[in-house]
Protein backbone atom coordinates (compact mmCIF):
# COMPACT_ATOMS: atom_id res chain seq x y z
CA UNK A 1 0.00 0.00 0.00
CA UNK A 2 1.64 3.56 -0.54
CA UNK A 3 1.65 6.38 1.37
CA UNK A 4 -0.90 9.28 0.98
CA UNK A 5 1.02 12.41 2.10
CA UNK A 6 4.75 12.10 1.99
CA UNK A 7 6.69 14.40 3.53
CA UNK A 8 10.54 14.64 2.41
CA UNK A 9 12.72 16.52 4.77
CA UNK A 10 9.96 19.35 5.18
CA UNK A 11 11.32 22.99 6.77
CA UNK A 12 9.00 26.23 7.41
CA UNK A 13 10.74 29.25 8.00
CA UNK A 14 8.74 33.21 8.40
CA UNK A 15 10.57 35.65 8.47
CA UNK A 16 13.73 34.91 10.36
CA UNK A 17 12.38 32.22 12.64
CA UNK A 18 12.56 28.37 11.90
CA UNK A 19 9.11 27.16 12.37
CA UNK A 20 9.59 23.32 11.53
CA UNK A 21 13.11 21.48 10.61
CA UNK A 22 13.53 18.40 9.10
CA UNK A 23 9.94 16.64 8.98
CA UNK A 24 9.72 13.46 7.15
CA UNK A 25 6.53 11.80 7.67
CA UNK A 26 4.95 9.02 5.82
CA UNK A 27 0.75 8.68 6.71
CA UNK A 28 -0.80 4.95 5.52
CA UNK A 29 -3.86 4.34 4.81
CA UNK A 30 -6.20 2.90 7.96
CA UNK A 31 -3.78 4.65 10.31
CA UNK A 32 -4.10 6.57 13.00
CA UNK A 33 -0.77 8.97 13.45
CA UNK A 34 -1.32 11.24 16.51
CA UNK A 35 0.74 14.42 16.47
CA UNK A 36 2.01 15.60 19.97
CA UNK A 37 3.95 18.77 21.18
CA UNK A 38 3.99 21.62 23.12
CA UNK A 39 2.51 24.52 22.48
CA UNK A 40 4.96 26.79 19.69
CA UNK A 41 6.16 23.22 18.27
CA UNK A 42 4.48 23.82 15.06
CA UNK A 43 1.97 21.29 15.01
CA UNK A 44 -0.95 23.57 12.99
CA UNK A 45 1.87 24.44 10.53
CA UNK A 46 2.79 20.75 9.65
CA UNK A 47 -1.03 20.04 9.25
CA UNK A 48 -1.07 23.00 7.03
CA UNK A 49 1.44 21.90 5.27
CA UNK A 50 -0.19 18.48 4.84
CA UNK A 51 -3.32 20.20 3.97
CA UNK A 52 -1.20 21.69 1.24
CA UNK A 53 -2.48 25.11 2.80
CA UNK A 54 0.61 26.05 2.95
CA UNK A 55 3.85 25.70 1.35
CA UNK A 56 7.03 24.12 2.96
CA UNK A 57 10.22 25.99 2.56
CA UNK A 58 12.24 24.01 2.52
CA UNK A 59 12.09 20.01 1.52
CA UNK A 60 9.07 18.13 -0.64
CA UNK A 61 5.28 16.88 -0.26
CA UNK A 62 4.17 14.34 -2.13
CA UNK A 63 0.24 13.52 -2.22
CA UNK A 64 -1.46 11.01 -3.53
CA UNK A 65 -3.90 12.08 -7.16
CA UNK A 66 -7.35 13.40 -6.28
CA UNK A 67 -7.01 12.44 -2.53
CA UNK A 68 -10.23 13.40 -0.75
CA UNK A 69 -9.13 15.08 2.76
CA UNK A 70 -11.75 15.71 5.37
CA UNK A 71 -10.41 18.72 7.53
CA UNK A 72 -11.55 19.36 10.78
CA UNK A 73 -9.92 22.78 12.04
CA UNK A 74 -8.73 23.96 15.24
CA UNK A 75 -11.72 26.79 15.76
CA UNK A 76 -14.28 28.25 13.70
CA UNK A 77 -14.87 32.09 13.99
CA UNK A 78 -17.64 32.95 12.24
CA UNK A 79 -18.53 36.29 11.56
CA UNK A 80 -21.47 37.51 13.04
CA UNK A 81 -22.98 39.24 10.49
CA UNK A 82 -23.26 35.66 8.37
CA UNK A 83 -26.14 33.81 9.28
CA UNK A 84 -25.95 30.26 8.72
CA UNK A 85 -28.44 27.26 9.86
CA UNK A 86 -26.24 23.98 10.90
CA UNK A 87 -27.47 22.27 7.79
CA UNK A 88 -26.72 25.56 5.33
CA UNK A 89 -23.32 25.37 6.62
CA UNK A 90 -22.44 21.82 5.99
CA UNK A 91 -23.95 22.22 2.59
CA UNK A 92 -21.17 24.52 1.81
CA UNK A 93 -19.34 21.60 1.13
CA UNK A 94 -22.07 19.46 0.11
CA UNK A 95 -25.87 19.75 -1.32
CA UNK A 96 -27.00 15.80 -1.27
CA UNK A 97 -29.63 15.20 1.12
CA UNK A 98 -28.58 11.86 1.53
CA UNK A 99 -25.06 12.64 2.05
CA UNK A 100 -25.70 15.61 4.89
CA UNK A 101 -28.00 12.93 6.44
CA UNK A 102 -25.22 10.51 6.79
CA UNK A 103 -22.75 12.52 7.74
CA UNK A 104 -24.56 14.22 10.43
CA UNK A 105 -25.82 11.04 11.57
CA UNK A 106 -21.71 9.68 11.82
CA UNK A 107 -20.77 12.79 13.48
CA UNK A 108 -24.15 12.70 15.82
CA UNK A 109 -25.05 16.54 14.75
CA UNK A 110 -28.91 15.20 13.54
CA UNK A 111 -30.89 16.91 15.64
CA UNK A 112 -28.56 20.33 15.60
CA UNK A 113 -29.86 20.50 11.99
CA UNK A 114 -31.66 23.56 12.40
CA UNK A 115 -29.93 25.41 15.34
CA UNK A 116 -27.76 28.37 14.21
CA UNK A 117 -24.23 27.83 14.07
CA UNK A 118 -23.77 30.65 16.05
CA UNK A 119 -25.55 29.54 19.44
CA UNK A 120 -23.37 26.07 19.49
CA UNK A 121 -21.61 24.79 22.66
CA UNK A 122 -18.15 24.10 21.85
CA UNK A 123 -19.08 20.07 21.66
CA UNK A 124 -21.60 20.82 19.21
CA UNK A 125 -19.42 22.98 16.82
CA UNK A 126 -16.62 20.13 17.20
CA UNK A 127 -19.50 17.54 15.85
CA UNK A 128 -20.86 19.66 13.16
CA UNK A 129 -17.24 20.62 11.87
CA UNK A 130 -16.87 16.76 12.39
CA UNK A 131 -19.92 15.93 9.86
CA UNK A 132 -18.72 18.35 7.29
CA UNK A 133 -15.03 17.32 7.36
CA UNK A 134 -17.06 13.93 6.79
CA UNK A 135 -18.81 14.93 3.71
CA UNK A 136 -15.53 14.78 1.57
CA UNK A 137 -15.70 10.86 1.79
CA UNK A 138 -12.41 11.41 3.31
CA UNK A 139 -9.42 8.93 2.48
CA UNK A 140 -7.28 10.64 4.79
CA UNK A 141 -9.42 13.11 8.14
CA UNK A 142 -7.32 15.58 9.80
CA UNK A 143 -8.12 16.47 12.98
CA UNK A 144 -6.41 19.85 14.43
CA UNK A 145 -7.14 19.52 18.46
CA UNK A 146 -10.48 18.20 18.28
CA UNK A 147 -11.13 17.87 21.85
CA UNK A 148 -10.23 21.85 22.66
CA UNK A 149 -13.30 23.29 24.04
CA UNK A 150 -15.14 19.91 24.71
CA UNK A 151 -15.78 18.52 28.34
CA UNK A 152 -14.27 15.24 29.79
CA UNK A 153 -17.32 13.04 28.85
CA UNK A 154 -17.65 14.74 25.51
CA UNK A 155 -13.92 14.05 24.59
CA UNK A 156 -14.11 10.51 25.16
CA UNK A 157 -16.66 9.71 23.34
CA UNK A 158 -14.93 12.12 20.61
CA UNK A 159 -12.31 10.06 20.63
CA UNK A 160 -14.31 6.66 20.72
CA UNK A 161 -16.09 7.79 17.60
CA UNK A 162 -12.96 8.91 15.76
CA UNK A 163 -11.30 5.39 16.02
CA UNK A 164 -14.72 3.83 14.92
CA UNK A 165 -14.96 5.74 11.73
CA UNK A 166 -11.30 5.11 10.36
CA UNK A 167 -12.37 1.05 10.90
CA UNK A 168 -15.51 2.08 8.96
CA UNK A 169 -14.35 4.03 6.33
CA UNK A 170 -10.37 2.86 6.34
CA UNK A 171 -9.06 6.14 5.79
CA UNK A 172 -6.11 7.67 7.61
CA UNK A 173 -6.11 9.88 10.07
CA UNK A 174 -3.85 12.84 11.26
CA UNK A 175 -4.74 14.07 14.64
CA UNK A 176 -3.16 16.88 16.87
CA UNK A 177 -4.13 15.71 20.67
CA UNK A 178 -3.26 16.75 23.98
CA UNK A 179 -5.07 13.49 25.38
CA UNK A 180 -1.70 11.36 26.25
CA UNK A 181 -3.64 9.05 27.40
CA UNK A 182 -6.06 8.27 24.30
CA UNK A 183 -2.95 8.79 22.23
CA UNK A 184 -1.08 6.05 23.55
CA UNK A 185 -4.08 4.03 24.00
CA UNK A 186 -5.50 3.88 20.57
CA UNK A 187 -3.25 5.57 18.14
CA UNK A 188 -1.18 3.61 15.44
CA UNK A 189 2.22 5.99 15.53
CA UNK A 190 2.98 8.73 17.29
CA UNK A 191 5.44 11.75 16.45
CA UNK A 192 6.48 14.05 19.04
CA UNK A 193 7.10 17.27 17.74
CA UNK A 194 8.71 20.26 18.73
CA UNK A 195 9.97 22.14 15.54
CA UNK A 196 11.46 18.76 14.54
CA UNK A 197 10.42 15.15 15.06
CA UNK A 198 11.78 14.04 18.37
CA UNK A 199 10.85 10.92 18.57
CA UNK A 200 8.41 9.10 16.42
CA UNK A 201 6.94 5.15 16.03
CA UNK A 202 4.45 3.05 17.79
CA UNK A 203 3.17 4.79 20.85
CA UNK A 204 5.08 2.04 23.70
CA UNK A 205 8.54 3.24 22.17
CA UNK A 206 7.66 6.86 22.36
CA UNK A 207 6.36 6.69 25.80
CA UNK A 208 10.04 5.31 26.68
CA UNK A 209 11.60 7.90 24.80
CA UNK A 210 14.35 10.64 26.72
CA UNK A 211 13.08 13.03 24.30
CA UNK A 212 9.43 12.32 25.04
CA UNK A 213 10.24 12.32 29.10
CA UNK A 214 11.85 15.36 28.63
CA UNK A 215 8.70 16.96 27.19
CA UNK A 216 5.92 15.56 28.62
CA UNK A 217 7.36 14.13 32.01
CA UNK A 218 6.47 11.00 33.55
CA UNK A 219 2.67 10.29 33.13
CA UNK A 220 2.27 7.98 35.92
CA UNK A 221 1.40 5.30 33.19
CA UNK A 222 3.34 2.68 35.14
CA UNK A 223 1.57 -0.21 32.70
CA UNK A 224 4.75 1.23 29.96
CA UNK A 225 7.80 -0.73 30.13
CA UNK A 226 10.93 1.48 30.03
CA UNK A 227 12.65 1.19 26.88
CA UNK A 228 15.75 2.40 25.98
CA UNK A 229 16.26 4.26 22.64
CA UNK A 230 19.35 5.96 20.94
CA UNK A 231 18.48 9.71 20.91
CA UNK A 232 20.69 11.26 18.52
CA UNK A 233 20.67 14.61 19.54
CA UNK A 234 20.40 16.98 22.81
CA UNK A 235 17.80 19.94 23.01
CA UNK A 236 18.38 23.22 25.09
CA UNK A 237 16.25 24.49 27.73
CA UNK A 238 13.93 26.11 24.70
CA UNK A 239 13.78 22.80 22.93
CA UNK A 240 16.53 23.74 20.27
CA UNK A 241 18.15 20.88 18.91
CA UNK A 242 22.00 20.86 20.08
CA UNK A 243 23.31 18.62 17.26
CA UNK A 244 26.62 17.99 16.04
CA UNK A 245 26.83 17.27 12.56
CA UNK A 246 27.96 13.25 12.94
CA UNK A 247 24.92 12.21 14.65
CA UNK A 248 22.88 13.14 12.52
CA UNK A 249 23.85 10.68 9.89
CA UNK A 250 22.09 7.57 10.69
CA UNK A 251 18.86 9.69 11.67
CA UNK A 252 15.74 7.91 10.39
CA UNK A 253 12.69 10.24 11.09
CA UNK A 254 9.73 9.57 9.18
CA UNK B 1 -39.10 66.34 -14.82
CA UNK B 2 -41.12 63.01 -14.52
CA UNK B 3 -38.12 61.68 -16.62
CA UNK B 4 -36.08 62.81 -14.43
CA UNK B 5 -37.25 61.19 -11.54
CA UNK B 6 -37.87 57.49 -13.07
CA UNK B 7 -34.42 57.59 -14.60
CA UNK B 8 -33.68 58.47 -10.74
CA UNK B 9 -35.46 55.73 -9.34
CA UNK B 10 -33.99 53.44 -11.78
CA UNK B 11 -30.51 53.96 -11.23
CA UNK B 12 -30.82 53.72 -7.63
CA UNK B 13 -32.30 50.83 -7.81
CA UNK B 14 -30.13 49.11 -10.32
CA UNK B 15 -27.40 49.98 -8.30
CA UNK B 16 -28.89 48.42 -5.19
CA UNK B 17 -29.70 45.05 -6.85
CA UNK B 18 -25.98 44.69 -7.32
CA UNK B 19 -24.67 46.05 -3.92
CA UNK B 20 -27.15 44.71 -1.74
CA UNK B 21 -25.13 40.59 -2.38
CA UNK B 22 -22.04 42.21 -3.06
CA UNK B 23 -22.55 44.31 0.29
CA UNK B 24 -23.22 40.84 2.02
CA UNK B 25 -20.25 39.42 0.65
CA UNK B 26 -18.14 42.61 1.76
CA UNK B 27 -19.54 42.55 5.13
CA UNK B 28 -19.30 38.91 5.98
CA UNK B 29 -15.45 39.02 4.69
CA UNK B 30 -14.76 42.30 6.96
CA UNK B 31 -13.45 44.02 3.66
CA UNK B 32 -15.92 47.76 4.35
CA UNK B 33 -12.29 49.22 4.73
CA UNK B 34 -11.58 47.52 1.29
CA UNK B 35 -14.55 49.37 -0.81
CA UNK B 36 -13.77 53.18 0.51
CA UNK B 37 -10.33 52.52 -0.46
CA UNK B 38 -11.28 51.66 -3.96
CA UNK B 39 -14.35 54.56 -3.84
CA UNK B 40 -11.48 56.96 -2.69
CA UNK B 41 -9.64 55.41 -5.85
CA UNK B 42 -12.20 56.51 -8.08
CA UNK B 43 -11.88 59.94 -8.04
CA UNK B 44 -8.08 59.39 -9.33
CA UNK B 45 -9.80 57.35 -12.30
CA UNK B 46 -12.25 60.65 -13.13
CA UNK B 47 -9.18 62.78 -13.24
CA UNK B 48 -6.99 60.16 -15.25
CA UNK B 49 -10.12 60.51 -17.80
CA UNK B 50 -10.60 63.72 -18.13
CA UNK B 51 -6.55 64.24 -18.64
CA UNK B 52 -6.44 61.79 -21.16
CA UNK B 53 -9.29 62.38 -22.49
CA UNK B 54 -11.31 59.47 -22.63
CA UNK B 55 -14.01 57.92 -21.11
CA UNK B 56 -14.47 58.86 -17.71
CA UNK B 57 -16.11 55.49 -17.14
CA UNK B 58 -13.91 53.33 -18.27
CA UNK B 59 -10.60 54.99 -16.48
CA UNK B 60 -12.82 54.65 -13.29
CA UNK B 61 -13.18 50.96 -13.59
CA UNK B 62 -9.33 50.89 -15.03
CA UNK B 63 -7.89 52.05 -11.91
CA UNK B 64 -10.68 50.62 -9.37
CA UNK B 65 -9.95 47.54 -10.70
CA UNK B 66 -6.24 47.84 -11.08
CA UNK B 67 -6.02 49.00 -7.46
CA UNK B 68 -8.32 45.52 -6.80
CA UNK B 69 -5.38 43.81 -8.05
CA UNK B 70 -2.57 45.39 -6.92
CA UNK B 71 -3.38 45.61 -3.04
CA UNK B 72 -3.47 42.05 -2.55
CA UNK B 73 0.02 41.03 -3.75
CA UNK B 74 1.30 44.77 -2.36
CA UNK B 75 0.19 43.83 1.00
CA UNK B 76 1.86 39.67 1.25
CA UNK B 77 4.95 42.13 -0.17
CA UNK B 78 5.28 45.08 2.52
CA UNK B 79 4.26 42.20 5.62
CA UNK B 80 2.25 45.33 7.59
CA UNK B 81 -1.13 45.25 8.61
CA UNK B 82 -4.09 45.45 5.55
CA UNK B 83 -5.66 48.13 7.75
CA UNK B 84 -2.44 50.67 7.75
CA UNK B 85 -1.89 50.20 4.06
CA UNK B 86 -5.78 49.88 2.99
CA UNK B 87 -5.61 53.53 4.77
CA UNK B 88 -2.67 54.88 2.74
CA UNK B 89 -3.76 53.72 -0.50
CA UNK B 90 -7.28 55.29 0.22
CA UNK B 91 -6.25 58.84 1.44
CA UNK B 92 -3.32 58.88 -1.28
CA UNK B 93 -5.49 57.98 -4.33
CA UNK B 94 -8.03 60.26 -2.76
CA UNK B 95 -5.16 63.18 -2.63
CA UNK B 96 -3.78 62.46 -5.58
CA UNK B 97 -7.49 62.56 -7.32
CA UNK B 98 -8.11 66.13 -5.51
CA UNK B 99 -5.03 67.56 -6.82
CA UNK B 100 -5.70 66.15 -10.46
CA UNK B 101 -8.82 67.56 -10.64
CA UNK B 102 -7.59 71.16 -9.74
CA UNK B 103 -4.75 70.82 -12.37
CA UNK B 104 -7.40 70.25 -14.69
CA UNK B 105 -7.60 74.12 -15.83
CA UNK B 106 -9.53 74.22 -18.87
CA UNK B 107 -12.14 71.86 -18.53
CA UNK B 108 -14.51 72.01 -15.67
CA UNK B 109 -14.96 69.23 -13.29
CA UNK B 110 -17.87 69.27 -10.73
CA UNK B 111 -15.90 67.90 -7.94
CA UNK B 112 -19.27 68.44 -5.35
CA UNK B 113 -21.06 65.88 -7.71
CA UNK B 114 -18.19 63.56 -7.84
CA UNK B 115 -17.77 63.45 -3.90
CA UNK B 116 -21.46 63.19 -3.19
CA UNK B 117 -22.79 62.18 -6.69
CA UNK B 118 -26.07 63.43 -8.72
CA UNK B 119 -28.50 60.93 -9.35
CA UNK B 120 -31.07 63.57 -11.09
CA UNK B 121 -28.39 63.80 -13.67
CA UNK B 122 -28.48 60.11 -14.79
CA UNK B 123 -28.90 60.18 -18.76
CA UNK B 124 -30.09 57.09 -20.57
CA UNK B 125 -26.61 56.36 -21.64
CA UNK B 126 -25.54 55.80 -17.51
CA UNK B 127 -28.52 53.18 -17.03
CA UNK B 128 -27.86 51.29 -20.28
CA UNK B 129 -23.89 51.39 -18.25
CA UNK B 130 -25.17 50.54 -14.70
CA UNK B 131 -28.17 48.03 -16.19
CA UNK B 132 -25.21 46.07 -17.63
CA UNK B 133 -22.52 45.84 -14.82
CA UNK B 134 -25.94 45.08 -12.30
CA UNK B 135 -26.89 42.13 -14.81
CA UNK B 136 -22.98 41.05 -15.25
CA UNK B 137 -22.35 41.18 -11.74
CA UNK B 138 -25.76 39.58 -10.83
CA UNK B 139 -25.13 36.19 -12.99
CA UNK B 140 -21.44 35.93 -11.63
CA UNK B 141 -22.62 36.03 -8.38
CA UNK B 142 -25.57 33.57 -8.99
CA UNK B 143 -23.28 31.47 -10.63
CA UNK B 144 -20.66 31.26 -8.01
CA UNK B 145 -22.65 31.92 -4.66
CA UNK B 146 -22.04 28.46 -2.65
CA UNK B 147 -18.50 28.94 -3.59
CA UNK B 148 -18.31 32.76 -1.84
CA UNK B 149 -20.26 31.73 0.97
CA UNK B 150 -18.34 28.70 1.55
CA UNK B 151 -15.27 31.18 1.05
CA UNK B 152 -16.54 34.18 3.23
CA UNK B 153 -17.54 31.23 5.94
CA UNK B 154 -14.00 29.85 6.24
CA UNK B 155 -11.39 29.77 3.42
CA UNK B 156 -9.16 26.95 4.46
CA UNK B 157 -11.96 24.58 4.79
CA UNK B 158 -13.24 25.66 1.04
CA UNK B 159 -10.05 25.50 -0.53
CA UNK B 160 -9.83 21.45 0.81
CA UNK B 161 -13.21 21.09 -0.54
CA UNK B 162 -11.63 21.91 -3.94
CA UNK B 163 -13.06 25.44 -4.43
CA UNK B 164 -10.51 27.69 -5.98
CA UNK B 165 -10.51 30.29 -3.86
CA UNK B 166 -7.61 32.66 -5.13
CA UNK B 167 -9.66 32.74 -8.38
CA UNK B 168 -12.75 33.64 -5.82
CA UNK B 169 -11.15 36.13 -4.27
CA UNK B 170 -9.76 37.81 -7.44
CA UNK B 171 -13.79 38.07 -8.38
CA UNK B 172 -15.34 39.77 -5.37
CA UNK B 173 -12.42 42.16 -5.74
CA UNK B 174 -12.81 42.72 -8.85
CA UNK B 175 -16.78 43.12 -9.02
CA UNK B 176 -16.36 44.98 -6.29
CA UNK B 177 -13.90 47.68 -7.87
CA UNK B 178 -16.50 47.43 -11.38
CA UNK B 179 -19.85 48.26 -8.92
CA UNK B 180 -18.08 51.03 -6.82
CA UNK B 181 -16.50 52.43 -10.56
CA UNK B 182 -20.25 52.86 -12.01
CA UNK B 183 -22.15 53.37 -8.26
CA UNK B 184 -19.75 56.74 -7.81
CA UNK B 185 -21.90 58.44 -10.50
CA UNK B 186 -25.23 57.69 -8.70
CA UNK B 187 -24.34 58.51 -4.64
CA UNK B 188 -20.68 59.72 -4.93
CA UNK B 189 -17.00 58.66 -3.98
CA UNK B 190 -17.42 59.80 -0.62
CA UNK B 191 -20.60 57.07 0.39
CA UNK B 192 -20.85 54.45 -2.24
CA UNK B 193 -18.94 51.97 0.39
CA UNK B 194 -22.35 52.57 2.44
CA UNK B 195 -24.32 51.50 0.37
CA UNK B 196 -22.62 48.34 0.52
CA UNK B 197 -22.29 47.83 4.37
CA UNK B 198 -24.95 49.18 5.68
CA UNK B 199 -28.35 47.65 3.81
CA UNK B 200 -26.67 43.91 3.91
CA UNK B 201 -25.80 44.92 7.78
CA UNK B 202 -29.50 45.93 8.35
CA UNK B 203 -30.38 42.66 6.82
CA UNK B 204 -28.25 40.33 8.26
CA UNK B 205 -29.73 41.45 11.84
CA UNK B 206 -33.58 39.43 10.32
CA UNK B 207 -31.90 36.62 8.44
CA UNK B 208 -31.47 33.16 9.41
CA UNK B 209 -29.25 32.37 5.76
CA UNK B 210 -26.81 33.84 3.55
CA UNK B 211 -29.78 33.90 1.26
CA UNK B 212 -32.27 36.18 3.33
CA UNK B 213 -28.94 38.55 3.77
CA UNK B 214 -28.69 38.78 0.21
CA UNK B 215 -32.57 39.71 -0.60
CA UNK B 216 -33.28 41.50 2.54
CA UNK B 217 -30.13 43.83 1.71
CA UNK B 218 -32.14 44.10 -1.87
CA UNK B 219 -35.11 45.38 -0.38
CA UNK B 220 -33.53 47.88 2.59
CA UNK B 221 -31.53 49.28 -0.19
CA UNK B 222 -34.57 49.71 -2.74
CA UNK B 223 -36.45 51.49 0.39
CA UNK B 224 -33.48 53.66 1.04
CA UNK B 225 -33.24 54.98 -2.71
CA UNK B 226 -36.87 55.48 -2.87
CA UNK B 227 -37.04 57.28 0.76
CA UNK B 228 -33.72 58.73 -0.57
CA UNK B 229 -34.72 60.49 -4.21
CA UNK B 230 -38.69 60.86 -2.47
CA UNK B 231 -36.60 63.09 0.20
CA UNK B 232 -34.85 65.49 -2.17
CA UNK B 233 -37.38 65.85 -4.36
CA UNK B 234 -40.15 67.28 -2.06
CA UNK B 235 -37.52 68.39 0.49
CA UNK B 236 -34.83 69.57 -1.67
CA UNK B 237 -31.95 67.46 0.29
CA UNK B 238 -29.07 66.16 -1.47
CA UNK B 239 -29.96 62.71 -3.23
CA UNK B 240 -27.03 60.59 -2.31
CA UNK B 241 -26.49 61.36 1.43
CA UNK B 242 -30.30 61.58 1.92
CA UNK B 243 -30.60 57.97 0.54
CA UNK B 244 -27.19 56.46 2.69
CA UNK B 245 -29.49 58.57 5.58
CA UNK B 246 -32.36 56.24 5.17
CA UNK B 247 -30.30 53.03 5.07
CA UNK B 248 -28.90 54.22 7.86
CA UNK B 249 -32.00 54.99 9.75
CA UNK B 250 -33.21 51.43 8.87
CA UNK B 251 -30.24 50.24 10.40
CA UNK B 252 -30.70 51.58 13.55
CA UNK B 253 -34.35 50.27 13.58
CA UNK B 254 -32.56 46.99 12.96
CA UNK B 255 -30.04 46.81 15.79
CA UNK B 256 -32.65 46.69 18.51
CA UNK B 257 -35.38 44.84 17.00
CA UNK B 258 -33.31 41.84 14.74
CA UNK B 259 -34.59 38.34 16.24
CA UNK B 260 -31.61 36.55 15.13
CA UNK B 261 -29.13 39.26 17.24
CA UNK B 262 -26.20 37.37 16.62
CA UNK B 263 -23.47 36.97 19.75
CA UNK B 264 -25.89 37.39 22.28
Amino acid sequence: MSALVTLHSVGLVAGERSILSNINLKLMPGTITSLIGPNGAGKTSLVKIVLGLSKPSEGRVERQQKLRVGYMPQKLALNTYLPLSVERFLRLSDYRKRKLAWAMERAEASHLAQYSMHKLSGGEVQRVLLARALLTDPQLLVLDEPAQGVDISGQLALYERISALRNELNCAVLVVSHDLHWVMAQTDNVICLNQHVCCHGHPQTVSADPAYLKLFGKQGDAALVPYVHDHDHAHTIHGDVVDDESTHKDCQHG
Amino acid sequence: MVDLLVYAVCAGLLLILATGPLGAIVVWQRMAYYGDTLAHSSLLGVAIGVLMNISIEASVIAICALLALILGPLHRWSGGSIDSLLGIASHGSLAAGLVAVSMQSGKIIDLNAILFGDILAVSGRDLALLGSVTLGSSILLLINWNSLVALAAHRDLAQIEGRRVALLEVLQMLLIAVVVAVGMKIVGVLLISALLIIPAASASRWSRSPEQVAVGAIIVGACSVVGGIASAWWLDTPAGPSIVLFATLLFLIALPTGKYRLGS
